[in-house]
């Protein structure tokens, strides 16, 4: 009864689907084990897609708490993002400043315009309350065909950007070798095991650098601001009881999810190696949402431990289980299918309970 | 067997969860009587309505015990559907009509009266068509019984309000075999003139031999057109009398009558109050908050006292601190020590030392969701920039200071928690209050503005919180204002009462004046020629 009663505790305290996500998680360490995949490796793989992902994950805390949902739309940021980034690789920043130039130019750039496109978008969703979640993302959606028009007729010249015959337009993949490709991965980055493309590449700035994100968003989130941006998004009422803009709280949220999105982007390219232009992005925002969801945050609230705890399982299981799916259906391609299956179950499933998260996290 | 009475409930008795709302009632209504139900808010009219219709919330709560007959007959009822098949409507507060429909359709809704033709043959009797003609000729019928001259086939959108309700009689009057009607507070809404036609549409409709159950707080009302009343107060039958053998000052008396116990001591009272030293005041003040409308009032609270505000339920009371703290649209003047607090900007009546707890602790009063700590913190926080360390480039809450200061609060208010760490939703309501008092007093206001204090806490939480009020006005010399709907505690502890009634101050009371005078203040009546005193 006791040992029941303990067991109940447990799941309760760390919540039952993060409990299956992990048992699920180790079953798939143990698959690719059984099957004699490249375990260093894998989990090198693992190490760089959590710091890749990672702080397009961070993005979603602060729209959760201001309480405007899951930032769906998050892809507001991340074509800020890649417009920063092109142009750093139209002007050759790379060449005047180095790597570190670049990157830090690209991200103050795409903070830019990430603060104005999301105090607009954080405006509008003040106008749509309570649909937030389906506005978001549609406006996700536009945004992205919308940015596809200005990536065929903005007038690059740089010859990585154009398409190698015709010379219009941004072409799919541009690669970041020339600018500030892995700047972030290879700082610091070592070999924890073996020394080749089999080993356990460990990339340390990139983790560093979305621990250090993290830190700030803690930080943010203790300030006098961050606690009326959480009291605006929890109970707008009581917010406005003692004083506070609730609108303005929203909007602030808004833009900082937005620029968070571009820094994301960023980040990720860098370590991806490549900017993905076009509609590379379209569902980006929906393993960003699935992410910190699977980490324990709920539709209404979303701390920091569920970014890292959420996108290191998330983005684990899609490494190392689609290896193991392809052996164990040979011929199939699984992979994709997996892939949309965890994002938009775990989607739905925490829609269903948009209030029980909470609860359970507590 | 025949019966003098068409409905008779005896010895009705109903528990919520252990807490007795009724208590041994009695309600006998004769036939073609119009009978009026009195009571405060919380005296248990709308419980004893609720059992006579069988509704499920009566009985998924346990069920009630004694007895109901009608006409003589001892009957159960366990829904609504029954209540109707053995006569009893009910005309309802808020109107249950459909906008896009005509008059008529209104009215037969649920009855229509329909000839069979081809497609009823083969699919059943729900795909008959509807006889308009008798429809209308029914309609008409009901509508001029109660003299209400409209077209039955105009739609009842856009038709005034005083009409939806007639509507809602006629829709009653029309069902067959109809013998008691509960109007529920049918002139709540009603215009002076509309109002006044009801009640003669209320005669005529007892003059046929339908008996009425009456529920209002209008004191003339009554005196006018009822035959017997029946009061209740605090879920007990006070007693039935014959309307014209008593009268409004007697009916007030029994509403409220108890007995006052005095929570503070005179001799204690060592504050000079003086009509020249004023804290708050407000002139031509009008606030817009839905259900509580501010019509109007002019108003001044001395420095050192404690204020009530009393009145009734939706007759604004809750609208006048709502108004002052910016929740709701406001116009008008409002001084705190002569200085105008802007309510359109938010947080100003803070800035300029109001402190506020509201009547919607859950909703208004608390983040649930969040710590002991962050609920008491945070307004003080976000106002007065308390609780902040400087960390070079911004600052940062400070965890520390703020935790010794709930610690602090936890220890002075006795709030009863596992820690300052405890989720707020998880705290018993006497204990919520306790931290919004101490959110409040954070702010080390000069105006504390309490709404509803013990609303929804148990009785010796209830006691807690008001002396916890009462020591800050004696000790600290705070001046508080104590809106709330239990006059009992408001003249436990006030120097003063303003009782609002229809969004005005009916009256200013001094608390050992008589429960008469109250009774007839919460109606909208000033005493005459009498002089407010000090």
């Amino acid at each position: 009864m006791r040992l029941k009663d303990r067991l109940s505790g447990f799941v309760k305290a760390v919540g039952l689907p993060r409990i299956i996500i992990f048992a699920f998680f180790l079953l798939v360490v143990f698959g690719a084990h059984y099957y004699g995949l490249g375990m260093p490796a894998l989990f090198g793989s693992v190490l760089r897609r959590w710091g890749m992902f990672g702080v397009l994950v961070l993005a979603m805390v602060p729209a959760i708490q201001c309480g405007i949902g899951p930032n769906f739309g998050v892809s507001l940021g991340i074509v800020c993002g890649l417009l920063g980034s092109l142009i750093v690789i139209e002007f050759k920043i790379a060449e005047m400043l180095g790597a570190w130039g670049a990157i830090t130019i690209a991200m103050l750039l795409s903070i830019v315009f990430a603060i104005f496109v999301g105090a607009g978008y954080g405006f509008l969703l003040n106008r749509v309350k309570g649909s937030e979640m389906t506005v978001s993302t549609y406006v996700g959606f536009s945004a992205i065909a919308f940015m596809n028009i200005w990536w065929v007729t903005l007038p690059f010249r740089s010859g990585e950007i154009n398409w190698p015959i015709g010379g219009e337009g941004a072409r799919n993949t541009i690669s970041l070798a020339s600018s500030f490709g892995e700047v972030l991965n290879t700082a610091g980055g070592f070999y924890a095991i073996g020394d080749d493309s089999t080993g356990m590449y460990v990339p340390t700035g990139l983790l560093l650098f979305f621990f250090a994100m993290c830190y700030v968003m803690y930080l943010f989130m203790k300030s006098k601001t961050g606690k009326a941006m959480s009291a605006a998004g929890s109970n707008p009422v009581f917010a406005r009881a003692s004083g506070i803009n609730v609108d303005r709280m929203r909007i602030v949220g808004t833009a900082i999810s937005t620029v968070l999105g571009a820094v994301g982007i960023i980040t990720y390219a860098q370590a991806f190696g490549f900017l993905q232009m076009y509609n590379a992005a379209l569902m980006m925002g929906f393993a960003c949402v699935a992410a910190i969801l699977i980490g324990g945050a709920s539709t209404v609230q979303a701390r920091i431990s569920n970014v890292v705890i959420g996108t290191f399982l998330f983005q684990g299981i899609l490494v190392i289980a689609l290896p193991v799916a392809n052996k164990l259906f040979v011929g199939t391609d699984l992979s994709d299918i997996m892939r949309i299956i965890i994002s938009n179950g775990i989607i739905i499933y925490a829609i269903t309970r948009s209030k029980g998260g909470a609860a359970s996290e507590e | 067997m025949s019966s003098q009475y068409v409905l008779n409930m005896e010895g009705i008795s109903k528990e919520y969860y252990g807490n007795r709302v009724l208590n041994e009632v009695n309600l006998a209504v004769r036939p073609g009587e119009i009978h009026a139900l009195m009571g405060e808010n919380g005296a248990g009219k709308s419980t004893l309505m609720n059992v006579l219709f069988g509704m499920p919330v009566i009985h998924n709560t346990g069920g009630f015990t004694g007895s109901i007959s009608v006409d003589g007959e001892p009957v159960t009822i366990e829904n609504p559907q029954k209540a109707m098949e053995l006569g009893i409507g009910m005309v309802h507060q808020e109107f249950m009509l459909i906008p896009g429909f005509t008059v008529t359709e209104n009215i037969k809704i649920g009855r229509e009266i329909t000839t069979p033709g081809i497609a009823s043959h083969i699919f059943g009797k729900s795909l008959e068509r509807l006889d308009r003609e008798s429809m209308r000729k029914d309609a008409r019928k009901a509508l001029d019984t109660i003299g209400l001259n409209i077209e039955e086939y105009v739609k009842v959108k856009g038709l005034p309000v005083g009409y939806m309700q007639f509507i809602e009689i006629a829709r009653e009057i029309d069902k067959t075999g109809i013998k008691l009607l509960i109007f529920d507070e049918p002139t709540a809404v009603l215009t002076e003139s509309e109002a006044e036609r009801l009640l003669e549409a209320m005669r005529v409709i007892a003059s046929q031999g339908i008996a009425i159950v009456f529920i209002t707080h209008r004191l003339d009302e009554v005196i006018s057109v009822t035959d017997h009343v029946t009061i209740l107060r605090d879920g007990q039958f006070v007693k039935r009398l014959v309307t014209a053998e008593t009268s409004a000052v007697e009916i007030a008396e029994l509403m409220i009558g108890r007995r006052v116990e005095k929570l503070l001591d005179e001799a204690d009272d060592h504050r000079t109050l003086s009509d020249d030293d004023v804290m708050l005041s407000l002139r031509d003040y009008f606030v817009d908050m839905p259900g509580e409308q501010v019509r109007g009032i002019d108003l001044d609270v001395r420095r050192g006292e404690i204020f009530g505000i009393g009145g009734l339920a939706g007759q604004g009371k809750l609208g006048v601190p709502n108004g002052i703290m910016g929740l709701h649209a406001s116009t008008g003047s409002i001084l705190l020590e002569g200085e105008p607090v802007e309510p359109e900007k938010l947080g100003d009546a803070l800035k300029k030392g109001i402190g506020f707890v509201s009547e919607d602790r859950r909703g208004v009063g608390l983040l649930l969701e969040e710590s002991i700590e962050d609920n008491i913190v945070f307004t003080a926080m976000q106002i007065k920039g308390l609780f902040l360390k400087s960390i070079g480039i911004g600052t940062l809450y400070d965890a520390k200071a703020g935790r010794a200061h709930t610690e602090d609060m936890v220890k002075q208010l006795d709030i009863r928690c596992t820690g300052t760490n405890q989720r707020a939703g998880a705290l018993s309501g006497g204990n919520q209050q306790k931290v919004c008092l101490a959110r409040a007093l954070t702010l080390n206001p000069k105006l504390l503005i309490v709404s509803e204090p013990t609303r929804g806490i148990d009785i010796g939480a209830k006691k807690l919180v008001i002396e916890l009020l009462a020591s800050l006005n004696r000790e600290e010399g705070m001046t508080v204002v104590v809106v709330s709907s239990e006059l009992n505690e408001l003249r436990s502890i006030c120097d003063r009462i303003a009782i609002v009634s229809e969004g005005k101050i009916a009256d200013i009371l001094h608390p050992d004046d008589s429960d008469a005078d109250y009774g007839l203040a919460m109606a909208g009546y000033k005493r005459g020629g009498d002089e407010v005193e000090g």
